[in-house]
């Protein structure tokens, strides 16, 4: 997995509440058989017409947002389905922070998995990210993991929390079943406790 | 001992290792595999030169991709994509060893039907499944939820999840339902209240007497859509309803082993003084038939009520709310039993079962389906269809009007060639109204078996307890 330290970016404003899962990527993009190559169709139904055109005034489609590597988002973004074509189609696209005020459950997870870092923050500061977002190209956010702040273009700085361990995971790349496999006495442990147990299972 | 709640106690039951910061190692009792979000963590598998470390508690069927209509052994039915996935799944499930249940053979179905039907669902268990909708198992008082593809591979490699608890939520529906509504009313109901976000960071243990009420069919219904109130998980404490539908599947305990199995599964409840971090109650007879006018679940009204204008609310919701009336096609004020449809469907893992066959032929038979109507019943898995036909439902919904298909995911999400066209506008007993999910520019309106049945015949969103 990618490694995510400190990033300075365009941040995209997308205030929508409840930005589902279908919304990020649709159904038709999941009949792959590979993580890759699915930015070009991020939130396609809302950026394409259905003659495959772009439409302009999509936020990602606007000049100033096409390099976005930060997203503000409404309410429960990633609300929805547990594909993880969505935080596939979000890395691939190049978007590798997602703010809101709440996130979905299982999309929260997914991110993770792929380097991509949700930040939950207040509503009064949802607002105020977005309005720095507003602002366009110039106004290039900063995301610092290691410190947990977010740092916006006129200089604001905003603590955020996030779990240890997956802090950790984050800054060094690891995947996590090379961590858990270390582990595996624990999980010999358990299954020789349950089969006494549970042998029904 | 510190009282506990039913989640607690699975939870307790089936950490295999805590580390100091809290973050555990659940053990997986049953991992549930369809064609879609499985081949990259196969394929992870292989890159690795691993293993999947339990075979016999992993059971795959695909789904979500295939075709409802007859003849689809013949490879050529599905779009390429689609063939290499479900071919996908054929040979990781020979290679890696782990149950399997192909297209060709009658228990093939939607997963999370065909894991409850064959006995691998069980009380007190750990269940997941690469799909949001993993929730149902709740209905057995197992620890049910969805994971993504990440996830998929390390429960494969590890039999594990990284997981740290959720809060406690307990929803309460109190009293008995009125004639006319069902397990998807509550469902919906509760979701209406809630909102899409009001179960975030928890779990939820569904109670009280109309819960207590329902079949297995129903209390699946319910656990189904925890997801779309954000709940991680819903569960129902198990009791005789359960140990009945349970008793005699395939896979179920048999003989000393049921005895044992039963006499653990009779501990799990929560206790009387538990500590819930949040409650909600209902009242069975404030619930009434209800649909969703817009393109979130949340957005719940009951048959009775007009469409809302987007004034109606508060916040973001303001802009959501005029969004989804447009991609709805709907003016503010309209009576929702005035709304055309088009098409309906009945199938879904949140309505394919037997007893949602049921209550739709109830209001089908001897009856047509409106003219123009496109109509079709998608059962749940080969099982279920073919105690349909058994019992004659299908007959009634072929004399009615309906299609007859066979069992998979289908138009719940438009996977397959089950789609909505621009503009269509269905009445679907599955679980999502959102935007495009049946089919770009397809407009969703969810509500019950029955209630489809109903708008299948006046051609309009029905109060189906005006033709009871």
């Amino acid at each position: 997995m990618d490694k995510f330290e400190k990033l300075t970016g365009v941040a995209a404003p997308m205030p929508l509440v409840n930005i589902d899962t279908d919304m990020i990527i649709p159904k038709q993009f999941l009949k792959t058989i590979k993580r890759s190559g699915l930015g070009v169709n991020l939130f396609d139904e809302m950026r394409y017409d259905d003659k495959g055109n772009e439409i302009p005034d999509f936020v990602l489609n606007q000049p100033k947002y096409r390099q976005a590597e930060i997203l503000i988002a409404g309410d429960n973004f990633g609300c929805g389905s547990s594909r993880e074509h969505a935080p596939w189609a979000l890395k691939d696209f190049g978007v590798k922070c997602v703010v809101s005020t709440s996130f979905a459950d299982i999309f929260f997870n997914n991110c993770f998995k792929n380097g991509i870092l949700p930040i939950v923050q207040p509503q009064e500061v949802v607002d105020a990210l977005m309005a720095d977002a507003e602002k366009g190209e110039n106004a290039r956010m900063t995301i610092d993991l290691e410190a947990q702040e977010i740092t916006t273009s006129d200089g604001e700085v905003y603590p955020f929390e996030v779990d240890s361990f997956r802090k950790h995971c984050l800054i060094n790349g690891l995947d996590d079943i090379g961590l858990t496999l270390e582990k595996a006495p624990s999980i010999e442990a358990f299954e020789a406790k349950a089969a006494q147990e549970r042998p029904w299972v | 001992m510190s009282p506990k709640t039913l989640y607690d106690k699975i939870w307790d039951a089936h950490v295999a290792h805590e580390a100091e910061d809290g973050t555990c190692l659940l053990y997986i009792d049953r991992h549930l595999v369809h064609e879609v979000t499985s081949p990259q963590a196969f394929e992870g598998l292989r890159m690795a030169g691993r293993r999947v470390h339990a075979p016999d508690k992993t059971i795959a069927v695909p789904d979500h991709n295939v075709p409802t209509t007859e003849g689809r052994e013949n490879p050529d039915q599905m779009p390429e994509d689609s063939r290499i996935q479900v071919a996908a799944l054929d040979s990781n499930a020979k290679e890696f060893g782990i149950h399997y249940y192909p297209v060709s053979d009658v228990r093939q179905g939607i997963v999370h039907i065909v894991g409850p039907e064959q006995g691998w669902t069980l009380p007190g268990m750990t269940v997941v499944c690469g799909d949001s909708h993993t929730a149902t198992h709740g209905a057995f008082g197992a620890l049910a939820h969805g994971i993504g593809t990440s996830e998929v591979e390390h429960v494969l490699a590890t039999q594990t999840l990284i997981q740290s608890k959720s809060k406690n939520m307990k929803v309460e529906i109190t009293g008995k339902l009125q004639p006319g509504v069902t397990a998807k009313d509550i469902t919906l109901a509760i979701i209406g209240e809630t909102g899409t976000a009001g179960g975030t960071g928890y779990v939820i243990e569904y109670c009280g007497e109309a819960i207590r009420s329902l079949s297995m069919e129903g209390r699946m219904t319910v656990c189904n859509m925890a997801i779309e109130g954000g709940a991680r998980a819903g569960l129902i404490a198990p009791d005789e309803t359960t140990f009945e539908y349970v008793k005699g599947r395939p896979h179920a305990p048999k003989g000393a082993q049921w005895e044992a199995a039963l006499n653990w599964w009779k501990t799990l409840y929560s206790d009387d003084d538990a500590h819930w971090d949040k409650v909600i109650t209902l009242r069975a007879e404030d619930i009434a038939p209800v649909v969703t006018w817009g393109t979130s679940p949340e957005d719940v009204l009951p048959i009775t009520a007009t469409v809302p204008a987007p004034e109606d609310f508060k916040g973001g919701k303001v802009e959501a709310a005029r969004r989804s009336l447009e991609y709805m096609g709907l003016k503010p004020g309209t009576p929702l039993s005035e709304i055309e449809i088009d098409t309906v469907f009945i199938g879904s893992c949140t309505n394919g079962r037997i007893e949602d066959l049921r209550a739709a032929a109830q209001i089908l038979k001897g009856k047509k389906i409106k003219d123009g109507m496109r109509a079709m019943v998608v059962p749940g898995s080969g099982l279920v269809r073919a105690q349909a036909e058994e019992e004659g439902l299908a007959d009634i919904f072929k004399e009615a009007g309906f299609e007859w298909r066979l069992a998979g995911c289908s138009m719940c999400l438009a996977m397959n060639p089950d789609q909505l066209a621009p503009g269509e506008r269905c009445a679907a007993t599955s679980n999502r109204n959102f935007e495009g999910r049946q089919g770009r520019g397809g407009r969703t309106h969810l509500l019950s078996p029955a209630m489809a049945a109903a708008a299948a015949l006046t051609g309009k969103l029905t109060d189906v307890r005006e033709l009871m």
